[in-house]
């Protein structure tokens, strides 16, 4: 049994993946930022099979309170192995690019309180000398576009924080999964038309799951887009400079 | 944030006959606690499996429930289960059976959402012994574009309960369920499945079935010829005893719409013969898994693609007993006059359990369900014709499979539907209520 952080609990591809770890009895610790959704979820993810489900309504920007945040998911669970850090919210550009505020508000919220989760949790596991660390950056991070720059440069930063923090813990006997999700069919994905790019939270999860098991250093979902964000990397910049992208 | 206009990828905008294709913005319903988004028309859309304009609502707001799909409660010893009303029955099955607990109703798909199944009162092959899925459900939530939430139990706020079982989605959104589930040795049926040669040979085995058998139902066959009519396999079961097999099997896909309809003379006169002179269809001792059972056409996921782009029409009528050999006759041979051919048809007699919906559609008689391939003014004529001999006979069609009944034969079917207007929320509508009623 595995003794699981969740932080972002709510959101859709977090509670997904949630089920897939109830399913195999796991005890989970859920934070989000509402109590109600938070306590629908944890009932549910019982019904499903989950040992335990607790609930810690937390605002992922309360970055002061995370060392007791984290205390206190080992103290109820007695124990904690594993961290799915999955907060986040998908950034308005425009809003962005009219404020300095908004646009570091979005960084803290998408970049540094994900890095400040792992530096706690990382210190922790490796001085248990084991555990997972999975966090959700996302592929809009492997190349800046003008639509959505602040989203993306943030999730570059947790790719880039998340790759050396691997490199360090990798002796340690601790295991550091970047999850990189193309489009998954969520809540904060509504505006967008969909096609047949487009994945279902469930099926998002499966892979999640599969390779937080494993330990995969690098997880597209689904695998495709490994392939399209190599060749979208590869785009020479003074040819990128002049794409719609 | 912006107001988006989309196709959803899984589905809402289109329902299970591919007959519509109307723009909708659809707004995805990802907790039970939010108030409703203030425009109209609103309308519940679940998992899309009724076949018409009923879960449709052509340029207004869908409000897509398959996000409210948490489990709130279930008590194993007394077999209660509480949920939000996205959950699809295969869903609840797989959560339920390890524990001997079944759904007390179940339509032909496990594809459907609990607040589908209110809202469409649905029945199944038990309807003879249990009735309709409302006659077993506990309470549900209710909520209005006014802002109350209304419990709703057969007791309390009965009039809304009955206006909502069967209420086809209008009366607001159905938020959380409670429903009383059915006891189960595990997950097989045994019983056994007998051809017949007419329709009275079929109202003989159902007089002497009825009683030891919970589920029982007929298949006919549709191929052509004057010797087919009227024949076909009559099917009964009961639960019992054994334990899940280790492999379940996984569903086939159908990944794209074949550019034709695969249905045409040939393979429809060669699949129902060969259903028909099957060996199982005579069987003493049958044994069948409850999905094979109760679900055997959900083995092929988008089994709806194969009748092509244009789709297909479902006609699913009721007939009072008293003229039921009479009429299914009449429609037997109105069918075979018209050139259009049903690939698949179903009859099963309903019991003399009342529904509580003031819309249900339910009612003691014979049930008979065809699907029409899609050929436009041909098939409609076609269906024109079967209403009135399904009006002339005092019968109704079921909302949930129509895309094209009348205004008139509607009010027929459903004297209530004035009644019933009173409690429709005013915000909420569906391409089908204005149909039949403006």
């Amino acid at each position: 049994m595995r003794r699981i952080l969740i932080m972002g609990a709510t959101s859709a591809i977090a509670e997904a993946t949630a089920r897939e770890f109830a399913r195999r009895g796991d005890a989970l610790f859920l934070v989000g930022r509402s109590a109600e959704r938070l306590q629908a979820i944890a009932a549910d993810l019982k019904l499903r099979g989950a040992t335990a489900a607790e609930c810690h309504v937390l605002d992922a920007r309360g970055m002061d309170r995370f060392p007791a945040l984290v205390d206190s998911a080992a103290e109820v669970l007695g124990g904690l192995d594993t961290a799915l850090i999955a907060h986040g919210t998908l950034s308005d550009q425009a809003a962005c690019e009219a404020s300095v505020e908004t646009m570091m508000q979005e960084f803290a919220t998408n970049a540094l309180s994900a890095m400040a989760l792992c530096t706690l949790l990382a210190n922790r596991f490796a001085a248990q000398r084991h555990g997972t660390i999975a966090v959700i950056s996302s592929v809009a991070g492997d190349r800046g576009r003008q639509s959505n720059y602040v989203y993306g440069s943030a999730k570059a930063a947790l790719s880039a924080f998340t790759s050396g923090m691997r490199q360090r813990l990798h002796s340690q006997g601790v295991r550091m999964v970047t999850i990189k999700p193309g489009f998954v069919d969520t809540p904060m994905t509504v505006a967008f038309r969909k096609g047949v790019l487009w994945a279902s939270p469930a099926t998002a999860a499966r892979y999640i799951v599969r390779a937080m098991i494993k330990g995969t250093p690098v997880l597209y979902v689904p695998w495709f887009w490994r392939p399209v964000m190599a060749i979208i990397r590869a785009v020479p910049e003074f040819i990128f400079q002049r794409l719609r992208l | 944030m912006a107001e988006p206009i989309t196709s959803w990828r899984s589905g809402p905008g289109s329902s299970w006959g591919n007959l519509l294709h109307y723009s909708h913005r659809v707004v995805p319903l990802t907790h039970r606690f939010a108030a409703l988004p203030d425009s109209s028309p609103l309308l519940a859309y679940g998992n899309g499996r009724s076949y018409g304009d009923v879960c449709l609502n052509q340029d207004g707001v869908l409000l897509a429930t398959r996000g409210l799909d948490r489990f709130i409660a279930f008590d194993s010893v007394s077999g209660v289960i509480e949920c939000e009303a996205g959950v699809l029955l295969n869903d609840l099955i797989e959560l339920t059976l390890p524990y001997g607990w079944f759904p007390p109703v179940t339509p032909g798909t496990g594809f459907v959402t609990l607040g589908g199944a209110i809202a469409n009162d649905v029945h199944g092959k038990n309807h003879h012994r249990v009735g309709s899925f409302c006659n077993h459900v506990l309470e549900f939530e209710l909520q209005r574009s006014d802002g109350t939430v209304l419990r709703c139990t057969p007791e309390e706020n009965r009039e809304w309960f009955c206006a909502t079982a069967g209420g086809l989605g209008l009366t607001g959104l159905i938020r959380r369920v409670r429903l009383q589930l059915r006891p189960v040795p595990g997950p097989w049926l045994g019983g056994d499945s007998r051809r017949f040669r007419s329709l009275g040979e079929f109202f003989e085995l159902d007089r002497v079935s009825g009683g030891n058998y919970e589920y029982t139902v007929a298949w006919l066959d549709c191929a052509t010829g004057k010797s087919h009519l009227g024949r076909g396999v009559y099917m009964r079961g009961n639960h019992v005893p054994g334990r899940e097999p280790v492999k379940s099997r996984l569903p086939v896909r159908l990944p794209l719409t074949p550019p034709f309809s695969l249905i045409n003379g040939l393979t429809r006169n060669f699949l129902n013969q060969a259903y028909f002179h099957r060996p199982a269809a005579e069987q003493s001792a049958a044994r069948w898994h409850y999905q094979s059972f109760f679900y055997p056409l959900d083995g092929i996921l988008e089994l709806n693609r194969m009748f092509g782009p244009k789709g297909f029409f479902q006609y699913q009528c009721v007939i009072p007993e008293a003229v039921a050999e009479r009429s299914l006759t009449e429609i037997f041979e109105r069918i075979a006059g018209s050139g259009e051919r049903s690939f698949l048809a179903v009859l099963k007699m309903f019991g003399r359990i009342p529904p509580l919906g003031m819309m249900s559609f339910p009612r003691p008689g014979a049930t008979l369900a065809l699907d029409f391939p899609n050929h436009g003014a041909r098939t409609l004529a076609l269906l024109e014709a079967l209403d009135a001999i399904t009006v002339a006979a005092g019968g109704a069609v079921y909302p949930a499979k129509d895309a094209r009944m009348s205004q008139d034969s509607f009010q027929q079917y459903f004297p209530n539907w004035r009644q019933f207007k009173a409690y429709v929320d005013p915000a909420f509508s569906s391409s089908l209520w204005r149909r039949v009623t403006q």
